[in-house]
């Protein structure tokens, strides 16, 4: 019960590997464009690479480039899509719905309807059997076609930003919903919220322009970014450069000072390496405060946004949260060259 | 009607308008205007008449159900598959929309006629289709099929795809996504693109005239036989008139009332944009 895939699509930039071990969920996350939705495509078999391969529990589902060309239409893959939208068909009820793929699958009506109940009682949904999907909330909806992907019993079940269409009031319960059936079953999620990664995935794979930028366990890809976007979900500042004897040179020349993560480095100094901090751990100055270990970051401030019950200051590429106090009385607007001054000790560094 | 809002109509505009629905409304007020109601029941009764609606009613009905049969695949080919002269296959197929039914005539007899393009095969097979009743379908179905065509496409073109691909992803193999999937989500269009047809296929004239000819019973379809009593008989090209008016007004009602689906389906939008309102609103 695995799948590994494998596959290019030069028109748009897209290079992608990965794999799932049995009963493992990977949430996938990137930017905008950054191939999700052309991965989820080409496993599903509704967009074709231009070479590789893919199989699924031992069975090829697609082997493309060589002299091989199989190709397995997406009725006969076994991976279910749930997409951003329900997409219930709107001309059959919440039951004919779920009881589709069952039927498909030349199931008999009657057994395809018991099945169909069983799943709608999984979503919390069986009192909407009768509905039409025009009848139905977004949040209701998509529990429904969560049971329909569901009904299928799908080898890979992939998920494309399932809550992205929800209110703030729909999303928490598909969450749970989602919990509590992706647990042991293979499913690769899309998503852009940090919470289902934690949540539902086991590892996380971070795409950007077609590439895989990083993937690891999702706690780790979070506690040690190693890509600006990895960085971003997990709220830190995030600087890469080449490791030096105590913490890493950035590429325009600034060194920044450290603590080393992780034994030693296998490397050692010359190495492509990052720094990470916490925006809480970043002071702003008005002038420059020498005096080591400290890193102090001449800046040029771009924004000033409100961040919980702290200020978000932006600038250089880098955050720092302080209070509003401390923001009123160092008088900060927009434009302004300030200090970002961060504890060596606070800076984590290690490998790229 | 909300009479607040601010429209931006300029007044003489409104002249205009009405100038434009005089054009279309007053001719069709002559011909109420012109019958004769004392003998407009004999009159659309007569042997001939009837004989003429029949025909008509017959032929378009057998040229609207080729027109879904061959319509549909056309129209789903045209609006999702990919092949090359695409664009130019879609042009040619709405020709007949805006080509002189005269010479649709000319080049259905050139084609199907015994000295046409299919004519010598035809005759080997112990067919003969000019001025048959064959010919007038073929006529009504050449100038109607863009109807159905362009209609269609454009509900399945604005439709998308996504459901189908749902389906497939589904385990449903293509036969049982176009069964299940595509033809239920396309009814509307069809229903309404069939009724279009149809009501064009009832009005015919030039091409029949000219391919089919002007038989009694066999080719002389209801506009035909208006033509013909036109000369003899105003009164009963008068009344028949009315006959084709009034099933012209049904047609327009079904095939451009609103909707029923969209209302719902709007009405369920609203709910959930109003379901997520209470949260933002606790004071």
């Amino acid at each position: 019960m695995t799948f590994s895939y494998q596959a290019a699509l030069a028109e748009r930039g897209f290079d992608v590997t990965m794999s799932l071990a049995a009963g493992e969920t990977v949430a996938v996350m990137g930017p905008n464009g950054a191939g999700k939705s052309t991965l989820l495509s080409s496993i599903a078999g509704l967009l074709k690479p231009d070479g590789g391969r893919a199989e699924l529990n031992g069975r090829t589902i697609f082997h493309l480039g060589g002299n091989s060309s199989r190709w397995t239409p997406p009725h006969r893959r076994g991976t279910a899509l749930l997409a951003q939208e329900p997409l219930l068909f709107p001309h059959l009820t919440a039951l004919d719905n779920v009881a589709f793929g069952p039927r498909s699958a030349g199931v008999p009506r009657k057994a395809a309807n018991r099945e169909a109940e069983r799943w709608l009682a999984e979503v919390e949904a069986l009192d909407l059997a009768r509905r039409r999907p025009a009848e139905l909330s977004g949040g209701q909806a998509q529990r429904v076609a969560v049971a329909r992907a569901l009904a299928t019993d799908p080898a890979l079940l992939l998920l494309d930003e399932p809550m992205a269409a929800l209110d703030i009031h729909s999303a928490p319960l598909l969450r749970r919903l989602l919990k509590r059936v992706l647990a042991e079953r293979q499913a690769v999620i899309v998503t852009h919220d940090v919470l289902d990664a934690l949540m539902l995935a086991d590892r996380v794979l971070i795409l950007d322009g077609g590439k895989v930028v990083e993937h690891g366990p999702t706690r780790r890809v979070l506690e040690q970014p190693r890509s600006p976007f990895a960085a971003g979900l997990a709220g830190l500042n995030f600087m890469p450069g080449t490791l030096t004897k105590d913490g890493i040179r950035t590429g325009r020349g600034r060194e920044v000072a450290g603590h080393l993560e992780e034994a030693g480095p296998r490397h050692g100094p010359g190495g492509p390496g990052v720094a990470v901090f916490p925006p809480s751990a970043v002071s702003v100055f008005l002038t420059d405060a020498h005096g080591s270990p400290r890193n102090s970051f001449p800046v040029s401030i771009t924004d000033l946004e409100p961040h919980g019950d702290q200020i978000r200051v932006r600038a250089g590429g880098l955050a720092a949260d302080i209070t509003p106090a401390a923001s009123a009385d160092l008088g900060l607007v927009p434009g302004m060259t300030v200090h970002f001054v961060v504890k060596a000790a606070a800076v984590s560094v290690y490998e790229a | 009607m909300n009479t607040r809002t601010y429209t931006g109509l300029p007044r003489w505009l409104y002249g205009l308008a009405v100038l434009a629905a005089l054009v279309v409304v007053l001719p069709l007020a002559a011909i109420v205007a012109r019958v004769n109601w004392v003998d407009f029941l004999p009159l659309v009764t007569s042997e001939s008449a009837l004989s003429a609606l029949g025909l008509s009613l017959r032929t378009s009905v057998a040229s609207t159900l080729l027109c879904i049969v061959l319509g549909v695949p056309l129209a789903l080919v045209l609006a999702r598959g990919r092949f090359p002269l695409q664009g130019l296959l879609r042009s040619l197929v709405l020709l007949p929309l805006v080509l002189p039914p005269v010479v649709g005539g000319i080049a259905l007899l050139y084609t199907f006629g015994r000295q046409g393009l299919l004519g010598g095969t035809l005759e080997v097979l112990g067919l003969q289709i000019a001025f048959s009743t064959t010919a007038v379908v073929l006529a009504q179905t050449f100038v109607a099929l863009p109807f159905l065509v362009v209609s269609l496409e454009g509900a399945v073109r604005t439709g998308g795809q996504r459901y189908e691909a749902v389906a497939a992803t589904l385990g449903a193999p293509p036969g049982v996504v176009f069964r299940r999937v595509t033809l239920p989500l396309m009814l509307p269009g069809l229903a309404s693109g069939a009724v279009l047809s149809f009501a064009r296929s009832l009005g015919e004239f030039g091409a029949t005239l000219t391919f089919a000819g002007s038989l009694q019973g066999v080719t002389r379809t209801l506009p035909l036989e208006i033509y013909l009593q036109r000369e003899t008989d105003p009164d009963a090209a008068v009344a028949l008139s009315l006959v084709l008016v009034a099933v012209a007004v049904a047609v327009v009602a079904l095939a451009y009332r609103r909707p029923a689906g969209r209302g719902v389906r709007q009405a369920s939008t609203e709910r959930a944009t109003a379901s997520a309102a209470p949260g933002g609103t606790v004071p």
